[in-house]
């Protein structure tokens, strides 16, 4: 919501852009490869993950601008790669904040400072702090240098129907209606998809009752990009406050109601006014500020029991709701893009058969699972749901004032990228292998020569290797990348002449390797795109 | 331990109780199990106690 006086899309700091319905209307029923529905941050990274692979889309958005606020702002290590590898990360490397450091007080008093891991070995940052307006424009700006993407904005999808070889949706904008057949489509219309409801399908899970009021000021506030956590401070007796720096001066406000609180009484401007200028004065500041945006959400854990129905793959928010404190809605929902993104291209291209898709709904809905119980311990500390549980939370707060061994109880569990341990076309580990990443791990950064190991991967499967002789390999879609020992790479991967790692294209370890012979690497390719066990 | 240490920490822990007001009692000894529990290092342990404390607590 925004200050009484201002629309919905007029900020202190960014310029909506305003998108026309298509006024080409003689291709719009042409038939799709892919449709997406919803062109937030996982529809439109989804649309630029494809069109890498060479796989054309049509990207729809009911809306005809931006979402309005900044939503999610924290984008972790992993989606930098993501971005990186669509080829739309420079501005986000120009605007985002980086940062590693989060520290939580207790009734005023610093009772925990903790650090994300950081080393030189590192290409980015741990997390980013970026409005999603920002995240949005950046994608959208990487979108229209694309030839491969269609967008049409104003355009929402208002039916979808089976057919045998396909879907038909049904698409109205302000200058009329009219049916396109797709082969396939990704549903990232959202936390409330419509597409979901039109396929009768529902979340499932917990629900937690925690209420956030979230709201972004402008102000100059000297404060270093550091997230603050305020456990009972004065300003909200028995309530959990962030706090977060953002470009332009923005700062994120979030804080907790209590049960007694109505949503529709705290959402009101004069509420939120008086709720800022009491966190504000716990903050030490007393300077001006603007209030800028603000909205509410709800701390849940629910997702979809399979990802996929027929034709119809789900992505991001749409899939799956998580508490915020996991910083895990937006990442995942970009991984989510990610994976099917890579799957259905090599799918559609015929170099893969169709069984690849069934490993989306076990890899990602996995990593959804994953977060929940993170997520829920971050959540239960942050909204304790029981007196059990406000009481133990209060004990360890209580006690990290003198013993910062209880603080570690309010750490966030931080964001590290899932492992797809149990995936069907995941390889089991080979034994031997002293530190490096298991099978469906993510591949870790190094630094080789001037630049980083990821540098050195090319767009598809990348087999790295230690052993020169593995070079003949090389073929479409799978780049052999040579390491050389005593490097960077070697302690990051593992020690041995014939260490060799499968990497697919969304940077995951398929397999690996002490020896590896080219049928070795060529049965575990076989399977990493969803082919039959040998 | 000896019982007569026992006795020590016993008559410690009555006297620290009636010092607290009620509303508070509880926070302490849950703030006191935590500490205890982390000194110790046995997991197990602590799980177990946390076990049998709960028996016949309505006799």
């Amino acid at each position: 919501m925004r200050p009484d006086g201002r629309g919905e899309t007029e900020s202190l700091y960014f310029d909506y852009p305003h998108f026309e319905p298509p006024s080409d209307r003689a291709g719009l029923t042409r038939r799709a490869r892919v449709a997406i529905v919803g062109a937030g941050p996982v529809g439109m990274t989804a649309a630029l993950a494809l069109a890498k692979e060479g796989i054309a889309s049509v990207l729809f958005d009911a809306k005809a601008s931006f979402n309005d606020g900044s939503r999610a702002i924290c984008v972790a290590r992993q989606s930098f790669y993501i971005l990186d590898r669509i080829g739309a990360v420079a501005p986000f490397l120009e605007k985002a904040l980086g940062w590693t450091t989060g520290r939580s007080f207790y009734r005023g008093r610093q009772i925990l400072e903790f650090d994300m891991p950081e080393s030189p070995r590192e290409k980015y940052r741990p997390m980013y702090n970026i409005q999603q307006q920002f995240i949005e424009q950046y994608l959208w700006e990487t979108i229209e240098r694309e030839p491969l993407i269609e967008a049409r904005w104003q355009s929402e999808v208002t039916g979808i129907e089976d057919t045998s070889d396909g879907v038909t949706l049904t698409v109205r904008d302000p200058k009329g209606g009219y049916d396109m057949a797709a082969d396939w489509v990704l549903a990232a219309d959202g936390a409330r998809s419509p597409t979901r409801k039109m396929r009768g399908l529902r979340l499932k899970g917990e629900n937690y009752e925690g209420r956030y009021v979230i709201a972004d000021v402008q102000m100059n506030h000297d404060y270093p990009t550091i997230r603050r956590a305020l456990f009972d401070p004065d300003c909200r007796r028995g309530g959990t406050v962030l706090v977060h720096k953002q470009p332009d001066n923005i700062w994120r406000i979030d804080y907790q109601l209590r049960d007694d609180e109505s949503t529709e009484t705290a959402m009101a401007e004069g509420e939120v006014r008086r709720s800022v200028t009491a966190v504000l004065s716990d903050l030490g500041h007393d300077g001006a500020w603007e209030l800028e945006w603000w909205s509410v959400y709800s701390a849940n854990t629910l997702a979809l029991d399979d990802y996929r129905d027929g034709r119809v793959f789900f992505i991001g928010d749409s899939a799956h709701i998580v508490p915020i404190f996991g910083v895990r809605g937006l990442n995942n929902g970009l991984a989510d893009a990610q994976n099917i993104a890579w799957k259905l291209a090599r799918v559609i291209a015929g170099r893969a058969p169709e069984g690849l898709l069934d490993s989306y709904t076990p890899e990602r809905r996995g990593a959804t699972l994953d977060v929940f119980a993170n997520a829920s311990k971050s959540a239960r500390f942050m909204t304790p749901p029981t007196e059990g549980w406000r009481l133990m939370r209060d004990a360890a707060l209580s006690l990290a004032l003198t013993h910062p061994f209880a603080g570690e109880l309010a750490n966030p569990r931080q964001m590290t990228p899932y492992t797809y341990a149990d995936s069907p076309i995941v390889l089991p580990d080979e034994s031997g292998f002293e530190g490096g990443p298991v099978p469906g791990a993510a591949l870790p950064e190094a630094r080789v020569g001037d630049g980083f190991l990821s540098d050195l991967l090319g767009p598809g499967f990348n087999l790295l290797t230690f052993d020169p002789e593995l070079e003949g390999l090389a073929k479409d879609d799978l780049t052999i990348v040579v390491l050389q020992a005593k490097t960077e790479a070697e302690s990051a991967l593992g020690t041995g002449p014939g260490v060799t790692y499968l990497v697919r294209p969304d940077g995951h370890v398929a397999a690996r390797w002490r020896e590896a012979s080219p049928e070795a690497v060529r049965a575990a390719l076989h399977r990493s795109i969803g082919g039959d066990e040998p | 331990m000896t019982p007569e240490q026992l006795e020590t920490i016993y008559e410690a822990l009555a006297t620290q109780l009636d010092a607290i007001p009620q509303p508070q009692r509880e926070l302490f000894l849950a703030k006191l199990v935590l500490l205890q529990a982390h000194e110790a290092a046995d997991p197990d342990t602590t799980l177990r106690h946390i076990a049998e404390a709960e028996r016949d607590l309505d006799d």
